[in-house]
């Protein structure tokens, strides 16, 4: 335990190295932010009639999201991983005393959470302090606030176990860019991360609602401004609990398969 | 005994076609694969507290070896059974009690002071804190590195690093340490440092070391026993003292001369032969080294002459011609 916890530790100490790369960061997403903000303003304009989603629980999906890229972006992988299988450094990783699923686990998380850590809270600060309906609202209710904390974790577990897959693939083709390409893309568009969930139409969204990828962001950020109902909010963490299982599952298998066919790049 | 390898082998499946585009387009379609024989029917006993190195020319399987004795690798066909255990097959409990220090392979953290990485390491081997604090104490002493572990590891040199390599293999005090390539990249204080550090660790800890490497100083300096590996199998396990009395056999003459020098008697050969300077073999058994020397000086003016027995470098290097390697 101590030795995942210490993975978590070097990484923040990492990651405070590059405090331009975090300021940059942060400036981009705001720009992001207030772009998607001012484009969805602008449909919502023309058909003021049919809106899926009311506009301030947009501006706090939106502002979210861009709080927590670092998060929930499945193309945000970790390509010390990729570099490790693709040069051959995987050699030091098979020699821990550790099961490497787990260990590259817990990297990703730790990747993912000290990069959002040093960038979130700028940007939600500034996203609370936003004129309506620009802003970022306080949780729907307290029940929801701290359903939204449960499903944050729960998402972001989901996202890592599937970027998992990605790192096992590249053990099959070594380079990263196809599978990574592929797998990312479809992630990106079924999980709300370009378009939030209810904006699609919904022949679609009533089979995407039941996949892997809805158990990511779209759950949490909906449920933060009372988008998703309570008794389908309580439905849809339970289906991130399942999915959450099944991806670690598939992973942990696929993974040892992988081991045992490894071949060190490079000598 | 600690280590025992019967009869391993490992192929790999390898690509490989001829340069340029066309054959690259035509290899989209149609693969050509070959199967190597990385290793083939390994097989050698280590005991307890030893020393052993394990050379072969590039490409022989050193390192193949070192991978499947450390557990990251399965081996297709044999068996190996290292402190009681099957690397592959128990990896996590095997890989606690070896170090491994890959030569062309970093396990530090790139961007951050190399202090950190071994606080990582220290918790992923679970090293309680006075052992840690005591082996690192030792390590930075031994390899000189005080100065060196504060700064991130990019700015490092290759020496430098391989030091710092080096430390954070042992911090975990491993029973039996692989060295793959060691002292690749490092100055000559720093070389003579290592050996004299690996040297102390296996008398005082009594670590079982293995070690490949192209240094053949290194070998000499370090061990007693050697293993020859070349073509993944093994052609010779044997005593660096028995081996060097083969080959003192033969002694090195380096002449420099005037006059002319053609002709030479039975037991003695031209390795080299410039105008004005030769490099001449002798058969210690057909010839002695007094006639070879007489016969030359009646023949031309020697300006210059040295007498060498064989060095660690001519062993390998006619151990390499002797096998065809």
């Amino acid at each position: 335990m101590k030795a995942y916890i210490s993975f978590f530790r070097i990484r923040f100490i990492n990651g405070l190295q590059y405090r331009t790369a975090a300021y940059a960061g942060i400036a981009t997403q705001f720009a992001w932010g207030f772009m998607f903000i001012m484009l969805y303003q602008a449909f919502y304009k023309s058909n003021p009639g049919i809106v899926p989603m009311p506009f301030d629980q947009l501006s706090s999906y939106i502002w979210l999201q861009q709080a927590f890229l670092a998060l929930y972006m499945t193309w945000f992988v970790n390509n010390d991983i990729f570099n490790l299988i693709t040069n051959g450094n995987v050699s030091y990783e098979l020699c821990r005393p550790l099961d490497i699923y787990n260990m590259w686990f817990t990297k990703s998380c730790a990747y993912r959470l000290s990069r959002a850590a040093l960038r979130c809270f700028p940007i939600l600060i500034a996203a609370f302090v936003l004129p309506e309906p620009y802003k970022l609202g306080m949780p729907y209710s307290w029940i929801f606030a701290i359903l939204f904390i449960v499903s944050m974790a729960l998402a972001l577990i989901v996202v890592v176990a599937y970027c998992m897959l990605v790192y096992i693939f590249t053990f099959y083709t070594i380079s990263p860019v196809g599978a990574r390409i592929t797998l990312v893309m479809i992630a990106d568009f079924l999980s709300g991360g370009l378009i939030p969930l209810p904006l699609l139409p919904d022949w679609l969204t009533k089979y995407i609602d039941f996949s892997p990828f809805a158990a990511m962001q779209n759950v949490p950020f909906r449920i933060y401004s009372g988008n998703i109902p309570a008794d389908k909010a309580a439905l849809a963490v339970l289906l991130q609990v399942a999915w959450a299982v099944i991806l670690v599952a598939i992973g942990k298998i696929l993974m040892s398969r992988a081991l045992k066919n490894v071949v060190v790049q490079g000598g | 005994m600690v280590i025992e390898l019967r009869g391993i082998s490992k192929t790999f499946k390898v690509a490989r076609r001829n340069p340029g585009l066309k054959k690259a387009v035509k290899s989209l379609f149609k693969r050509q694969y070959s199967i190597i024989h990385a290793l083939d029917d390994v097989s050698f006993t280590i005991e307890d507290g030893e020393m052993v190195g394990y050379i072969g020319p590039n490409g022989a399987g050193k390192s193949t070896t070192i991978k499947i004795m450390s557990g990251i690798l399965y081996p297709d066909k044999g068996e190996c059974i290292i402190n009681g255990r099957v690397p592959w097959k128990d990896r996590i409990n095997h890989v606690r009690e070896i170090g491994v220090v890959f030569g062309q392979r970093s396990q530090l953290w790139w961007d951050v002071p190399v202090a950190d990485s071994f606080e990582l390491i220290r918790d992923i081997y679970n090293i309680p804190e006075n052992k840690y604090r005591r082996n690192v104490k030792k390590l930075v002493e031994l390899l000189d590195i005080g100065d060196i572990i504060k700064m991130p590891t990019r700015q490092l040199s290759l020496g430098q690093r391989m030091r710092c390599e080096i430390a954070a293999s042992l911090l975990h005090s491993p029973k039996i340490l692989f060295l793959d390539e060691p002292t690749i990249g490092l100055d000559a204080v720093s070389k003579i440092a290592v050996r004299e550090f690996i040297k102390d660790i296996n008398k005082e800890n009594k670590t079982t070391v293995i070690l490949t490497t192209h240094d053949t100083q290194d070998i000499e300096a370090l061990t007693k026993r050697i293993i020859l590996i070349g073509k993944g199998r093994v052609l010779l396990d044997g005593n660096i003292d028995d081996l060097k009395l083969r080959f003192n056999r033969i002694k090195t003459i380096t002449i420099d001369y005037a006059g002319d020098l053609n002709q030479l008697p039975e037991g003695m050969a031209y390795v080299e032969k410039y105008e004005g300077h030769a490099v001449i073999h002798i058969d210690t058994v057909e010839i002695s080294v007094s006639s070879a020397i007489s016969y030359l000086a009646e023949k031309v003016d020697i300006t210059d002459f040295t007498v060498d027995t064989a060095t660690m470098d001519d062993i390998v290097v006619r151990l390499y011609k002797e096998y065809r390697l």
